[in-house]
This record gives C-alpha cells, sequence and structure tokens, in this order.
C-alpha cells in the first residue's frame, strides 16, 4: 500500500496560549512544539498497515521549516519518507487552502496513493475541516474520528464516533481517514530510529512551486480580532461537613446560579 | 436567505440542528433574508412537522438513493446542488460529528472556506461575523470569511432555541440526480453501546472525574449521580482515560472533547491547563477536590475542598430531593 500520512506542528497541549494583539497571532516565543497529537495515532496506523500489508508511508506537513522536527519523529517511528511543503504564511486559521495545497500534492506527485491519513484534528485551529475537505478536491470517500480501521484489498471499514454510538463506515480504496485517540497506541521511537532518521534527506517543495493560482492559496478567512478567554471571578467554596456543603451547593445553584 | 442543514436521527431533529436553526432565524430576521432548512435522505415526515413549528421560510427535502445512508461526500454533493439553485448568504449546520464531517466537504464542493464550531455570530456592516475557541478555548478568534456563502458550523448547546408555535407545512421535496458511482463510502450500520448513552458534547450537565477517583470502579458513582439529573452524562480527565478507567469517547479536554454544558462537575480533577480548555466555556463549574491548592478551584464557580466518596453520596441525596420538588 502507499500510504500518506499528513502531520501538522503544533504548540504541546500544556501550552498557555499568550495573543500579540498588534499581528492578531498567537506569540509563538518560549512555546513547545509538537507533533499534533492525533496525527500520532495515523502515524502509528499507516505503519502497523504497512508491517501487515507491504508498502510505503510517506510523511507530509505543510507548515514552516522547524515542521522538519515532527517529520523526524515519524521517521524515526518508521515511516520512510517524508516532505515538507513548505508554507510562507503563519497559522492562517483558513481550512481550505492548506486542503487545496494537500490535493494539489497529491494530484501531482502521488497520484497512485491508495490511503491518505491524517489526525481528526490539529491542536490549535480545531478545524478538523481539512481531511473532508482534501478528500472533496481529490473526489475520495472518507472517515472521519476513526477509532478502528480495517483494509481488506481494494476496501476498507472504519468505526467512527459520533454522540453516544458508534457508525460503522464502509469504502472504497483510495480514501481519506482521520485518526482519533483509541485507533492504536503509538510507538515510541526507538534509538535505531532516531539515527537513521537524522540520515533521511527530507525534500522540501515551497508550497508556490506546486502548481496552483496564487488566488487558490490566498487565505480566505480574515481576522478581526484574538482574544483571551473572559476573565473568570473568582467562585466560592462551599464550607461545612460534605452534607451540609452539599445542602448548601444545591441551594446556590438552584437559587443563585439557577441551573437546575 | 440562510439556509440550515438539519440532522436527524431515527427519523428525528437533533436538538443541536433546531439551535443551528433558530440562530439562523433570528440572524437572516436581522438581515431581512428569509430562513430556510433542509433535510437530506431518509428523513421522516415528522422531522419536517417538529421543524416547521420553528418557523421556517422553507423546507426543503433532498432525496436519491444514494443519500439513504450517511455519507459526507453524497450528501455535501446533493447540498451543493441546492446552494447553486438558491444562492444563501449562508449555510449553517450543526456542530456534531456529522455536521463538523460534512460541513468542510460542503465548503470545499463550493470553494469556498469554513468557520468550525462557531459559539458566537454577529452581522457589522451587514456581513456575518464569526467567533470560535481556539486551542479548545485557550483563545477566541473573531473573523469574516472573504469567500460566499459563508458556512458554518454552530457549537451545540451555545445557541438558544426560539419558542416553538403550533405551525404547520408542507416540505418541498427534491430528487437529486447524483451520478453513478458518485458516492464511495457510506455508513453500513449504527453501533450503539449499552442503550441510549448521551455523549458529552451534548449533554446539559457533565459529571466528571479525574485522578482523585482511584479506579474504575468508582466511576458508577458518577454514573449513579449523572442518572438522576436531566440530560447529564459522564465526562473524564486526560490520566482517567488513559489509565483506562473509562472510554476516550467521554474524555474531556484539549485532546479529547471540548464542551459548554450548563452545569460542569469535576471530580477529583486537579485542573490541568489542558483539562481547563476543554471546560472553560461551561456556564457553572463545580468542582470537588481534597486538595484546596488544585487548580482547578481557579476556574469553578463553586468548590467543596473534601472528601468526593463523601460528597457525591450527599450531593446525589440533595439533588434528588431538590429535583423532585
Amino acid at each position: 500500500m502507499n500510504i500518506l500520512v499528513f502531520v501538522k506542528r503544533v504548540p504541546d497541549t500544556e501550552s498557555k496560549i499568550r495573543i500579540n494583539h498588534e499581528t492578531k497571532a498567537v506569540a509563538e516565543d518560549g512555546l513547545n512544539f509538537v507533533i499534533s497529537p492525533n496525527d500520532e495515532y495515523a502515524v502509528e496506523e499507516a505503519l502497523r498497515l504497512r508491517e501487515a500489508k507491504g508498502g510505503r508511508v510517506t510523511i507530509v506537513s505543510v507548515g514552516p521549516d522547524e515542521a522538519v522536527a515532527v517529520l523526524r519523529k515519524a521517521l524515526a517511528m518508521g515511516a520512510d519518507e517524508a516532505v515538507l511543503l513548505k508554507d510562507g504564511l503563519k497559522e492562517t486559521y483558513d481550512p481550505l487552502r492548506t486542503a487545496r495545497v494537500i490535493a494539489q500534492y497529491v494530484k501531482t506527485k502521488h497520484p497512485d496513493a491508495d490511503l491518505l491519513l491524517f489526525g481528526r484534528m490539529s491542536v490549535g485551529a480545531d478545524n478538523s475541516a481539512v481531511p473532508s475537505m482534501a478528500a472533496e478536491f481529490l473526489g475520495l470517500p472518507q472517515a472521519s474520528v476513526v477509532t478502528k480501521l480495517e483494509i481488506d484489498g481494494a476496501s476498507g471499514t472504519a468505526l467512527r464516533e459520533i454522540e453516544g454510538a458508534v457508525e460503522k463506515v464502509a469504502f472504497a480504496l483510495p480514501a481519506v481517514v482521520s485518526a482519533q485517540k483509541g485507533l492504536n497506541e503509538p510507538r515510541y521511537e526507538t534509538l535505531k530510529g532516531i539515527m537513521a532518521a537524522k540520515k533521511k534527506t527530507i525534500p522540501v517543495i515551497p508550497v508556490a512551486d506546486l502548481g496552483l493560482a496564487p488566488e487558490e492559496t490566498a487565505p480566505q478567512v480574515e481576522v478581526v480580532s484574538l482574544e483571551a478567554p473572559a476573565a473568570k471571578k473568582a467562585g466560592k467554596i462551599v464550607p461545612g461537613t460534605p452534607e451540609e456543603a452539599a445542602a448548601a451547593l444545591v441551594a446556590l445553584l438552584r437559587n443563585e446560579a439557577k441551573v437546575i | 436567505m440562510i439556509l440550515t442543514f438539519i440532522e436527524t436521527r431515527d427519523g428525528k431533529v437533533k436538538k443541536s440542528s433546531l439551535e443551528a436553526f433558530s440562530e439562523a432565524k433570528r440572524k437572516a430576521g436581522e438581515m431581512g433574508l428569509p430562513a430556510a432548512a433542509v433535510l437530506v435522505g431518509p428523513a421522516g415526515g415528522e422531522a419536517a412537522a417538529d421543524l416547521f413549528k420553528y418557523g421556517p421560510s422553507t423546507v426543503f427535502h433532498l432525496e436519491a438513493p444514494a443519500l439513504a445512508a450517511y455519507s459526507a461526500q453524497g450528501f455535501a454533493l446533493a447540498l451543493a446542488e441546492l446552494v447553486r439553485e438558491t444562492s444563501p448568504k449562508a449555510v449553517f449546520l450543526p456542530g456534531t460529528a456529522m455536521g463538523r464531517e460534512l460541513a468542510p466537504r460542503l465548503a470545499a464542493r463550493l470553494g469556498v472556506s469554513l468557520a468550525s464550531d462557531c459559539t458566537k455570530v454577529e452581522i457589522r456592516d451587514g456581513s456575518l461575523v464569526f467567533t470560535r475557541p481556539i486551542y479548545a478555548g485557550k483563545a477566541f478568534l473573531t473573523f469574516t470569511l472573504k469567500s460566499a456563502p459563508a458556512v458554518a458550523t454552530l457549537r451545540p448547546n451555545v445557541f438558544s432555541l426560539l419558542a416553538p408555535e403550533p405551525r404547520a407545512g408542507e416540505a418541498v421535496r427534491k430528487a437529486v440526480a447524483l451520478p453513478d458511482g458518485a458516492v464511495k463510502g457510506q455508513v453500513a450500520e449504527i453501533l450503539r453501546e449499552k442503550g441510549e448513552t448521551l455523549d458529552v458534547a451534548e449533554a446539559d450537565i457533565i459529571v466528571s472525574g479525574g485522578r482523585g477517583m482511584k479506579g474504575p470502579e468508582n466511576f458508577a458513582l458518577l454514573e449513579e449521580l449523572a442518572a438522576v439529573l436531566p440530560r447529564a452524562a459522564v465526562g473524564a480527565s486526560r490520566s482517567a482515560v488513559d489509565s483506562n478507567w473509562i472510554g476516550h469517547a467521554h474524555q474531556v479536554g484539549q485532546t479529547g472533547k471540548t464542551v459548554s454544558p450548563t452545569l460542569y462537575f469535576a471530580f477529583g480533577i486537579s485542573g490541568a491547563i489542558q483539562h481547563l480548555a476543554g471546560m472553560s466555556s461551561s456556564k457553572v463549574i463545580v468542582a470537588v477536590n481534597k486538595d484546596s491548592e488544585a487548580p482547578i478551584f481557579k476556574a469553578a464557580d463553586y468548590g467543596i475542598v473534601g472528601d468526593l466518596f463523601a460528597v457525591i453520596p450527599a450531593l446525589k441525596a440533595e439533588l434528588k430531593i431538590a429535583l423532585a420538588e
């Protein structure tokens, strides 16, 4: 199988997000960047499929030069190759242009891909939109938020999480699948893997060289403002024995907060 | 016109879709536009009848054999046809599992970008302005879309419902011609876990547990507490899920689900930043923890410093009495 996995470099989830109001952007100094957590499930699933069925796993990231670090991590986990689609723009919060870049890359460089794997949502932009958009641009079926994936010849089935239930999706390959926690347990990099990953060359393709018209990669999201959440006023500590506190709390929820 | 996609399950309209339609109608009203709704696939007459109570200008019902089961591919194709025919200014969808998968696919088909998981919609100078949480609520992005129509998903439990009125109408049925082989994958089956469990993303009240629950067996206490509350679901912190005490579908936080219930109970949850990000937009937060220094108390409206194993039964007894009144 020819499997492509799309990963994104994001601030880790323990990061405090500070805002630069002048640029209406997140201040990047001091942030620790990692591979987006859901993307690790996608990488792991690709490696398992390759181990079971043979083929190649290619890791792709759209982002700045620094995204090479997350590509190296995926190589150290065991991927065969990685490529950076270098984007001159900072976070645009626009999934359309990212999906166009990805679809164009797949069409021109990997027209024979069997499976496109993504994390269900990247940390930060929180759109959860690029997999669907790329699937549409490529005319492929999709399964999103997947916790179980089976590939059998030219077709696959996936279990996908919906509210209070699970959908079983059947699809033909090639297809787009986005991975959710529960799909697998991502492996740690081995020392051998890390050493091998260091030796690999990661080709860099500027987004502008993919053959898209400039208007196709022009961001369609116009930021008006970026704000921290409204500060919360100090809460009340309800004193007393467990019984007293429980009774007082229920009275407060009913009479003051009016939520029960 | 503002068009709202209405999601149904078992032939019934989901509450999150009515919320999205209610907001569409308010915004359409401000702009002097009609608010229409669209059903796709095997939605029955009951769904249309429910919808008419909220006052849509038109209810479209798109039908085709390939739409009998849900697929983002097929539904996006059908909706894009209707959008081309009716030229709405905006298309709203509920921010559910279906809406979050379908909306971007529809947007791509229309060649436009997307406003995902919005918590606020405004009109400024005649244009729609969207606000949505990013970094799971550590920041809020307010923006406009340069591409038209504006496609947006609206977060469940955030937008208020219009009051239903006794109104009736007839859905406009449209047969959609989907080319052979246009749908290359779709839902084969919906599997339910034990009975009808309410998802944390849809619940009005969430009863969450963390490391302080001490083990998987104690999550039964939270289930019992949730059972006495209306529309309540059990949630969990990442550490509880990573310890395999409860399924990951219950995880609240930046790597789990971002939730906005009316009332959020955090039992034995210290309040890691990635957890706070996922639940801080709850209307009222209650924290119970034996560590008075736990960061969760900074996010809480009400706190009890004490042993959750003593507090939970007492709280359940008090809530039972209060809710029976």
